[in-house]
């Protein structure tokens, strides 16, 4: 019997509805303020055959958009050829490699199968940021790493819990091996109980709708998903359409990095070449394949907001020429930078690609960086050590409808970044400015949003300070004849003296002494369209504002005030 | 005091389209108003509705009103002219927010501050976190910020410092200042407002108050002076977010509160009602034409949060009833999507031009047109009597369903509209559950307490669907925010964190801190002037595990817990909400939390359906019959006036029960059943079991 639609769409609300609950037990229960605040983490529903994405949390950080289906099926290829023991009931795998469908270490991967009737009918698996997994620096984020293992500790997929029992020969090898340990166990018991929310959640529905009747609409959904995202691929004109997005450097050898993107639009399918792309690069902004794929996904779903997060809508995406590039980097290149920096350079050349082609759907390069400011050191007033992290936005892009936004989040991320007040009172630091950057915003008819600019001081202790940016070399690009947003610009003013990264964005352990400070400016959007058409009267509120001085208003819109 | 009196309670609550009263005498009876809200001057519907019902002012004992003002100022940014002074270098902190977007994808978006940038002004000064003083505060420097602000035509100010919860000393100084050359008292300290750190969160709250307090006072200052020239001659009482009251006279100080007032108000009634019908854990379902508003009630105590995001990036961080909107309103639009599938939402035909049915030249296919065409909706009364318009409008209806939605499906215009009304159920039932999940209860313990227009007509469909057993349907579901003010109790909530391991707290502490805010709340309760009952206390602690940063509410049965009953009490809440147990880690303080509520004297409410008018006889209290889709098939279907039944009615469904303000439908197999508060309960399943 065929499927009605109707039938159809609330079998879907329903397969939404048990990730939906995973990720919310999962960000509730958690210990890492990465998941349980910023949201990085996701959860997703996957094929017993292929691993293919079946469906996904809504809450999910978007740079996981589809990774797990990668490493669900590596999964069950490694189990199929008895590289890993086979599952049974209340068996919980756990998988960190980055090269076996990840991105970087932190990214700590779970999957279960879920068992109906003594098979598996699909697999619910989730991803967790943890606070750290060991390596040369606390976090994980080195700018200057050169193979994976300086990077922390890599588990294969082994069984973390067994006939749903933590295996505490397996948790203790993880928890010698990673820094602040002792909470690990929290987030360890909260992923997996996540896990379960889903399966009581697939209990439901499969009871209520019958195996076949819901292995048939997953299929239907698949094959619907898909047709919605052709449907929009038909939007754009055949034909190709070239961009480049540079990174500034690996963090080890001071040359951009490019990627170099063609997208073809013939019927119905889009291929996104990536052959002409740097090679592995020797610093840790190398990318592993599931990573890239996951990368041109979101950029299409922030493009096209309302297909769903199905493997179906993947399909007639088609990502060629990775291999011999560094955006397929395999064992032993580091990639630590991949999840939060390469990830939105892939975007922005997508999104750089088809803003002609989509010139109402896509907005002008958004500021594309994480801004990862790490500082790590000894309070002694409290007699501790301690690791900071500031994170910070950027201006979006402008786009057909208005100017982009001012201190937006990453590309690929959903986070919120931490108050001054609560960064105050946990590290030795001093914010002396935490302010809108001025004249940051790329000119154009809708100009870019405004970058951030914030100075810090250390009170006291020594501490070492830590860069992974990007964007400082060249700024996010404007579109259809909008210039340019401001470039990242890191200070660091030691013995009041001014030092300036070599690599510009990126640099590690810059030993610092009380009193010295450190200052960031982060990117502008780029603008969107031809300055000169942007209103007289919206310049002048910018003026007003002191958004722009009038000087940069001159230069940047070709603005003369009234005589 | 005024000698006259005996007039009773009124209470008028402004809602979108209609301004709701209720005058309820001290004998029992009940008058009630509707009429239109008038959005440029709310102040003008109150009146109205007030002339409808011909209350006697001068023996009214007392008013108490629910609006709107601030909600729509803020919503719609028609704020008084507001100006900041800030520590020097975070004065963009309004404008920069936490580093978020709109939506998780997609590009696009925009946010517009409470306070413009120009009006924004930095001042020397710093605090540390723990209060210690780092640069001393510039006073000339407040001055002439403050006098710049005035002379670009500020009428109220916030000052917004920098750690001003550890230490408020600068705010205090600085508001001093201003105060000796400000023409009116509208000067805000954010500490007064929100004593806790993030400065994007209290700032903005802050801020919404300074912009809005102007507002309020004005609006209640004319209706309390248009009251006082019809001669009543009591207290006019505003309706806060967290369901308690503030005098006219101070509701200005913390204004902010008033953000909230009307949902908060619908919540309450809930409450209320569900005490009286002894059902007192409830989920709120208030359905309307463009929204429904969700809220939870535990033990008979609404939930309430400090946290709430009234849109994009504008936090409120006060006390408020903890409301959340979901999904559809009887108004959502329905299309098929380019994957072929039925979608409903979030696009609505708001309230004009409306639904098709509606007759104002709407177009597209609601939800309220899929009602009407499975018969579950009778054609409005716009039509009423006249049977061939009513016939026109339902082939109009039906020749849209029929291009826009049955085509592409490839089913009938019937069956096209049952599948709108049930994909809308099973997103609104998801929504409902996600809303319920995320303050930590299963729907299953719950019954659904449904109002509002569209409410009860999809009650019982969503309860189906999200296994909770029972549906109350008040008397008069369209006018239960207007209730909610009449019975509102008076309330102050305090918060203190303490942010300490269990094991480091010191238990005398602990009980004084809690002694202390009892006896901040019963001082309050003193100062105004209306009598109540008793006075309760709520208490609770925000508690996690070392290390997390989300908290758990865990409540208290008394204000002297021990230290072990505390972190027992926590375990057992966090073994119950998330199924894990973690003996390996100790447990963390957050906050002490202390709800005083001065209770007030019973009423009696049972005369919102005039006795007198009921029937005896369920035969008698039937209007007619008309077929109704339900499960596939149309079943003849009696139709009831909700004014003639019974108290006592029993009713097998199918059936459909009409009132002025709401239609209330009963599915096949479902048992409905009046109380003697005059409440409709439908139990799910319970003609089987029950009849």
């Amino acid at each position: 019997m065929a499927l009605d639609p109707i039938t159809l769409g609330v079998i879907q609300a329903g397969l939404q509805q048990a990730c939906d609950e995973m990720d919310l037990a999962f960000s509730r229960a958690a210990f890492s303020p990465v998941i349980s605040e910023a949201n990085d983490r996701s959860d997703g529903i996957y094929s017993a055959t292929d691993g293919a994405l079946i469906a996904q949390g809504a809450g999910g950080l978007p740079v996981f958009v589809g990774t797990m289906q990668h490493s669900t099926r590596i999964l069950i290829e490694m189990i199929a050829e008895g590289r890993v023991a086979p599952p049974g009931p209340g068996d919980i795998y756990i998988v960190n490699d980055p090269y076996l469908g990840g991105t970087h270490l932190m990214d700590v991967r779970f999957a279960r199968p879920y068992w109906r009737n003594g098979e598996i009918f699909c697999w619910l698996s989730n991803t967790g940021h943890w606070p750290d997994t060991g390596g040369a620096v606390p976090g994980g984020f080195s700018a200057s790493a050169t193979a994976v293992e300086q990077e922390g500790l890599r588990l294969p997929p082994v069984k973390l819990f067994k006939r749903g029992r933590l295996d505490p020969e397996i948790h203790s090898i993880i928890c010698s091996n990673i820094r602040v340990a002792d909470q690990r166990i929290g987030d360890i018991k909260a992923q997996a109980a996540a896990l379960d929310v889903g399966a009581e959640r697939l209990d439901h529905l499969l009871d209520r709708y019958g195996d076949d009747v819901v292995r048939e609409a997953i299929g239907e959904l698949r094959r619907r998903a898909g047709a919605q995202m052709r449907a929009h691929i038909r939007e754009i004109p055949e034909g190709s359409y070239n961009a480049q997005a540079f990174i500034d450097s690996d963090g080890v050898v001071n040359e951009p990095l490019v990627i170099d993107l063609e997208i073809t639009r013939k019927g119905d399918l889009l291929t996104f070449d990536f052959s002409r792309s740097s090679p592995p690069c020797r610093g840790p902004m190398n990318s592993v394949l599931a990573t890239t794929h996951s990368s041109v996904y979101l950029a299409m779903r922030h493009i096209f907001p309302d297909v769903p997060i199905s493997a179906g809508a993947f399909e007639p995406l088609e990502i060629t020429g990775c291999e011999g590039t560094f955006l397929d980097a395999r064992y032993p290149r580091p990639v630590s930078g991949c999840a939060a920096e390469v990830s939105q350079r892939i975007a922005e050349a997508v999104f750089l690609a088809l803003v002609e082609a989509l010139p109402d759907r896509v907005s002008a390069a958004p500021a594309g960086t994480s801004g990862n400011f790490a500082l790590g050191g000894h309070d002694p007033a409290r007699g501790r050590d301690y690791v900071m992290y500031q994170l910070s936005g950027g201006g979006y892009g402008g786009n057909a409808d208005h100017d982009g936004l001012t201190n937006g989040c990453s590309t690929i991320g959903i986070s919120k970044a931490p108050p001054v007040e609560i960064m105050e009172q946990n590290f030795p630091v001093l914010y002396h400015r935490y302010a809108l950057r001025e004249g940051s915003g790329g000119a154009g008819m809708h100009r870019g949003g405004f970058g951030i600019e914030y100075e810090i001081e250390l009170l006291r202790g020594d501490a070492r300070a830590s860069f992974v940016m990007d964007h400082g070399r060249f700024g996010p690009p404007g579109v259809l004849g909008g210039g340019a947003g401001a470039v990242n610009e890191v200070t660091v003013i030691r013995g009041g003296r001014r030092h300036r990264p070599e690599h510009l964005s990126k640099e590690q352990d810059i030993p610092l002494s009380p009193g010295d400070r450190v200052c960031v400016r982060t990117p502008g959007g780029g603008g969107y369209g031809d300055p000169a058409r942007r209103p007289r009267h919206l310049i002048e509120e910018d003026i007003r504002l002191g958004r722009y001085s009038p000087n940069a208003a001159k230069e940047m819109f070709g603005y003369t005030p009234e005589e | 005091m005024a000698e006259k009196g005996g007039g009773g309670i009124i209470g008028v609550d402004v809602g979108g389209t209609f301004t709701d009263l209720v005058q309820i005498a001290p004998d029992g009876s009940l008058k009630i108003a509707k009429t239109p809200t008038t959005p440029s001057n709310q102040a003008l519907g109150v009146l109205s509705a007030i002339e409808t019902v011909g209350a006697d002012l001068p023996a009214v004992d007392l008013i108490v009103h629910g609006t709107t003002t601030t909600t729509n100022a803020v919503l719609e940014r028609k704020l008084a002219r507001t100006g900041l002074i800030t520590t020097r270098g975070f004065r963009d902190v309004l404008e920069l927010g936490r580093r978020t977007r709109p939506q998780a994808y997609g590009m696009f978006g925009t946010f517009r501050p409470v306070i413009p940038r120009d009006l924004r002004f930095e001042v020397e000064e710093r605090m540390l976190a723990d209060g210690a003083i780092h640069i001393p505060l510039d006073e000339a420097g407040v001055e002439s910020a403050a006098r710049a602000l005035l002379a670009a035509g500020c009428e109220s100010v916030v000052v917004h410092f920098l750690h001003a919860y550890a230490n408020p000393a600068h705010e205090k100084r600085a508001g001093e200042i201003i105060a000796s050359l400000w023409p009116n008292d509208h000067i805000t300290l954010a500490h007064e407002i929100l004593s806790e750190a993030r400065e994007f969160e209290r700032g903005v709250t802050a801020a919404v108050n300074a912009s809005v307090r102007p507002l309020i006072e004005r609006y209640v200052e004319h209706l309390a002076s248009a009251l006082g020239k019809r001669g009543y001659r009591r207290e006019l009482l505003i309706v806060n977010g967290n369901g308690g009251m503030v005098g006219a006279a101070s509701v200005g100080q913390e204004a902010v509160k008033t953000v909230m007032s009307g949902p908060a108000s619908g919540v309450m009634a809930a409450a209320w009602t569900g005490r009286q019908a002894g059902i007192t854990n409830l989920i709120t379902y208030d359905m309307g034409g463009t929204s429904t508003d969700v809220a939870l009630i535990r033990d008979g105590e609404p939930g309430v949060s400090g946290e709430i995001e009234i849109e994009y990036a504008m936090p409120i961080h006060v006390p408020m009833v903890d409301v959340r909107t979901v999904g559809a309103g009887g108004g959502s639009i329905a299309r098929v999507n380019a994957a072929g599938l039925l979608e409903v939402g979030p696009e609505s035909a708001g309230a004009d031009p409306g639904p098709i049915c509606y007759g104002r030249g709407g177009e597209a296919p609601t939800i309220s047109d899929a009602n009407l065409l499975l018969g579950r909706l009778a054609p409005p009364p716009g039509t009423k009597g006249a049977a061939e318009e009513a016939d026109a409008l339902r082939a109009r209806v039906e020749g849209i369903f029929a291009a826009r939605l049955a085509d592409p499906l490839g089913l009938s215009p019937v069956e096209a509209a049952e599948a709108v009304i049930r994909v809308a159920n099973t997103h609104m039932a998801g929504a409902i559950r996600m809303v319920s999940l995320s303050l930590g209860a299963d729907p299953r313990d719950f019954a659904l307490f449904a109002f509002g227009g569209a409410g009860p007509l999809h009650a019982a469909a969503l309860a189906r669907e999200l296994g909770v057993p029972r549906v109350l349907v008040p008397p008069r579901p369209g006018i239960t925010n207007a209730i909610g003010c009449a019975v509102a109790d008076l309330r102050h909530d305090f918060v203190r964190t303490l942010n300490r391991p269990l094991d480091a707290v010191d238990e005398a502490g602990l009980h004084e801190i809690i002694a202390d805010q009892r006896r901040r709340g019963e001082a309050l309760i003193g100062r105004e002037s209306i009598g109540v009952k008793e006075i309760r206390h709520l208490h609770s602690m925000d508690m996690q595990f070392i290390g997390q940063t989300h908290l758990l509410r865990v409540p208290l049965d008394g204000p002297a817990p021990t230290r072990r009953e505390l972190q027992a009490r926590f375990e057992s809440a966090y073994r119950k909400r998330f199924k894990v147990e973690l003996p390996e880690i100790r447990a963390n303080l957050v906050n002490v939390n202390t709800s005083v509520i001065g209770t007030r004297p019973p009423l009696d409410l049972t005369a919102l359906i005039r006795p007198e008018g009921r029937k005896e006889s369920l035969g008698e209290a039937q209007t007619g019959r008309r077929p109704v889709r339900l499960n596939g098939r149309w079943h003849e279907t009696p139709i009831y006036r909700r004014d003639l039944l019974p108290l006592d009615a029993r009713i097998t469904g199918p059936a459909v029960i009409e009132q002025m303000d709401t239609t209330i439908l009963i599915e096949p197999g479902d048992l409905c059943v009046g109380d003697r508060q005059g409440n409709l309960v439908i139990t799910i399943g319970g003609a089987q079991d029950g009849a």
